[in-house]
């Protein structure tokens, strides 16, 4: 039985240090963790399954394939980028495990666009005691949105808040009087959309708030709710699967507000294939025609911009089997940004030189709005345009509205896109 | 043979081990290297499996310290099951779910009721063990598979509480716990990760010591006895369904100790740490490991930890699709335990007693059934 015993433990060591062994060969030969002289290596979460998977989880291979072509292209300063993603099912438990083994195991410089707010809150306290760049969140959780509390911590799309108050805004000029209801995540993702809302709209036509948790498919209630409160506008802060959910319980209880949704739960290709799927063929994008929305970044219609020229390009040649969608769109333009972030971190970059490089701020790129970043502010794009969906794509228009998170005025930007460059660097 | 002289050393030797069967002296030099005296001697085990698992602690990684940790937590939920299950015979289809009341208690106590950790750890251990009395006594008006049924609905159900109540438990959104803070005079720099798996470790190294003990005492005979024949244990004067409840409460208690150690490795507790998964693969690791035997938990624990990572290594290594990388450590876990129960139905212990039969013939060894309930133990 100490045989036995000690077989055991022997089988521990054994294994512990094969995996040990295999994760050294990922880092050596630099003092910074995950960067050597021909490549950097970075890593995320993505929900690859489960209730956030649908679109979301064409993301990150999307971000794999633009740094495959700047890769094709020289690289970041003569290096090779190299993104590990791994899957955590938008299991808040789930992040915690791979991103340690991400930081602990794979040992990379970064982690870049970590997905969801439920799952990255968990990791942002560890990833900053540790000194990790975390880059660009995926998620507009005004969570990120503080340099002092989280250093290392950036986030990239819309803060919700900033967000909220520009659809909130856009209800109060153009839906005036209307009885509103919201229907959001029950996180603080759902909760910073909410707050922009009830920043502009006034409290007395919010007639309804229902939240819903994601994992429980049934949103009747909530519906039953708002339809019953008489919303004659719903604004949904909800991910892609629950836009779906939601737009066909209302088309069951035969609800028709004017619909309202954030950029996140929007994209049409997306939440079209999932009424699809939910409704077994008898649903698409009809149920969300009409719906206002809002974008930071040109639409994936617009064959005219260049951007989404190179990305389709892009897209076509390392991502085929991917549809050409928003999701698609976000994950390169966000892969963009951390490309551009890494060269001005200098040509031998360290964690700190990354950091500083983003606090310093100044890109540009894919985006129609500019950046908030500063050493204080780590919530990306400031803003964002006003659209529609429009023959089952978002059609973006009038003038690109930027603001804070806080109390401030909405004002007008006229900021303006630069086109990229040939090896898809701009600057 | 002298029948004076045979019955002698039996005697001797029967009122130690009151289960052994008649089976004749046997050279027990072997045996003599540990102290006979159980409790004793599981100390002295303990401190050598702590002296080790200090060793390994300090020569390993961050990474693989956290591995530990996760290897301890999982022994300690496996240890109590499988004396549930392989010692006394109730199936429990619920043990992720009793996981959760520990982890839940441990959060809620640290984040919202700010009790410090190690009070929280023993606090949650006796919640879960008085959810333990509730469940053991329904279940132990319930046989085969009414149990594994009822158990079952209380691992679906369980975690839907905090969807249902997430002003309480924070919805899918869990709780978050603040890291253990390593005590200053271990020094400033030392790793987080590391005082994580010693924390996990005490914690399996306790409930060791404590179910070794039980397992070869009177209640671990009680328990057998119960599982071998009710009608005769009850015949024998045994109270089966208070024995049943008891097991039941022992091994929620481990359960317990397992999620409040989850809570200080995770530093969150929420529904998604445990689906019914996890319940269904706590089975899995005992049946693997070796039904009713500590050593068999080991061998389960180091399965559930090492086991999803190496089916995800290799589902990526040959790029599969999202979904079936998803699903393939339980498919894999599926296989594993077909091939081991064909293979070595006693499990991975029971194959490695084998050998060790083998290699060792049994004019050296202990008889077989005194091997067993000694074994059983360890």
């Amino acid at each position: 039985m100490m045989r036995i015993r000690t077989r055991s433990v022997l089988a521990v060591a054994v294994c512990a240090a094969t995996a040990t062994a295999v994760a050294s060969c990922g880092g050596g030969g630099s003092s910074t963790p995950g960067v050597t002289k021909t490549t950097v290596l970075i890593g995320s979460h993505q929900p690859l399954t489960g209730p956030a998977a649908p679109g979301y989880s064409e993301i990150a291979p999307a971000a794999k394939a633009f740094f495959s072509y700047l890769n094709d292209h020289g690289g970041v300063n003569g290096r090779k980028i190299n993104l590990i993603y791994k899957d955590d099912g938008y299991n808040p438990t789930k992040t915690v495990t791979v991103v340690k083994q991400l930081v602990l195991q794979n040992k990379v410089f970064a982690i870049w666009g970590g997905l969801g707010t439920p799952t990255h809150t968990k990791v942002v306290d560890y990833l900053n005691a540790s000194k990790v760049p975390d880059l660009f969140v995926s998620s507009g959780c005004p969570c990120w949105d503080d340099g002092s509390a989280h250093p290392y911590t950036f986030g990239w799309q819309p803060n919700y808040t900033i967000e909220g108050k520009i659809l909130g805004q856009y209800i109060k000029q153009n839906l005036a009087g209307k009885k509103v209801g919201v229907f959001y995540q029950n996180d603080d993702f759902g909760k910073g959309g909410l707050a922009g809302i009830e920043q502009q709209v006034p409290k007395s036509q919010i007639v309804s708030t229902q939240p819903y948790e994601p994992g429980n498919t049934n949103v009747a209630p909530q519906i039953t709710a708002l339809q019953k409160a008489g919303a004659d506008v719903l604004v949904d802060f909800t991910i892609p699967a629950y836009t779906a959910l939601g737009q066909l319980t209302s088309f069951k209880l035969g609800y028709k507000p004017q619909l309202v949704v954030s950029n996140v739960g929007i994209d049409p290709t997306t939440v079209g294939g999932l009424l699809k799927a939910f409704s077994k063929g008898k649903a698409d994008t009809a149920l969300i025609e009409g719906a206002v929305t809002d974008g930071y970044l040109p639409s994936t219609a617009d064959s005219s911009n260049a951007w989404v020229q190179l990305f389709k390009q892009i897209h076509d040649k390392y991502d085929p089997k991917a549809p050409w969608d928003g999701n698609v769109e976000y994950g390169m333009a966000s892969a963009y940004t951390f490309a551009q972030a890494l060269k001005a971190a200098g040509k031998s970059p360290t964690r700190q030189s990354l950091v500083d490089a983003v606090n310093k701020g100044g890109f540009t790129g894919p985006g129609l709005v500019p950046f908030r970043y500063s050493k204080e502010e780590h919530g990306g794009y400031g803003g964002a345009q006003m659209g529609a969906v429009k023959n089952g794509a978002i059609e973006l228009s009038g003038p690109i509205y930027v603001t804070d998170p806080g109390n401030g005025a909405i004002t007008t930007s006229n900021a303006k896109q630069p086109a990229p460059g040939a090896d898809g660097l701009v600057g | 043979m002298n029948e004076a002289q045979t019955r002698q050393p039996m005697r001797a030797r029967r009122s130690r081990e009151p289960s052994e069967p008649p089976s004749g002296p046997r050279p027990r030099a072997r045996r003599l290297r540990l102290p006979e005296q159980t409790l004793a001697r599981h100390l002295l085990l303990a401190l050598v499996f702590g002296v080790l698992l200090f060793l390994l602690s300090i020569s390993l990684g961050a990474f693989d310290n956290l591995r530990m940790a996760s290897a301890a937590y999982f022994f300690t939920a496996l240890a109590g099951l499988t004396v549930l299950t392989g010692l006394n015979g109730q199936i429990s289809l619920g043990h992720g779910a009793l996981m959760a009341v520990g982890a839940y208690s441990t959060a809620l106590l640290v984040s919202r009721a700010g009790w410090p950790l190690f009070p929280t750890m023993v606090a949650a251990t006796v919640i879960t063990a008085l959810a333990g009395v509730l469940v053991g006594a329904a279940a132990s008006r319930l046989r085969g598979p009414y149990l594994a049924g009822a158990t079952l609905a209380l691992a679906v159900g369980l975690p839907g509480l905090a969807d249902r109540y997430p002003g309480a438990f924070g919805g899918e959104n869990g709780i978050d716990v603040a890291p253990p803070t390593p005590p200053s005079s271990l020094g400033a720099t030392f790793p987080l990760e590391r005082w994580e798996a010693w924390i996990a470790c005490t914690g399996a190294l306790v409930v060791y010591v404590l179910l070794a003990n039980l397992m070869r005492g009177r209640v671990g005979r009680t328990f057998r006895a119960i599982r071998d024949d009710e009608v005769a244990a009850q015949l024998a004067g045994l109270n089966v369904a208070r024995v049943q409840i008891l097991a039941f409460v022992i091994s929620a208690a481990c359960a317990g100790l397992a999620g409040a150690s989850l809570v200080v490795v995770t530093q969150i507790a929420a529904p998604g740490a445990f689906p019914l998964e996890l319940s269904l693969s706590l089975l899995t690791g005992i049946v693997l490991g070796g039904l009713g035997s500590l050593a068999g938990a080991v061998w389960g624990a180091l399965a559930l930890v090492f086991l999803p990572q190496w089916s995800t290594d290799v589902a990526q290594s040959f790029s599969l699709s999202n979904d079936v990388q998803a699903n393939l450590p339980l498919a894999l876990y599926g296989l594993v335990l077909i091939g081991v129960v064909v293979a070595a139905p006693q499990g991975i212990q029971g194959a490695l007693r084998g050998i060790a039969r083998l290699a060792w013939p049994r004019g050296r060894r202990e008889p077989s059934t005194h091997q067993e309930e000694g074994d059983d133990a360890n």
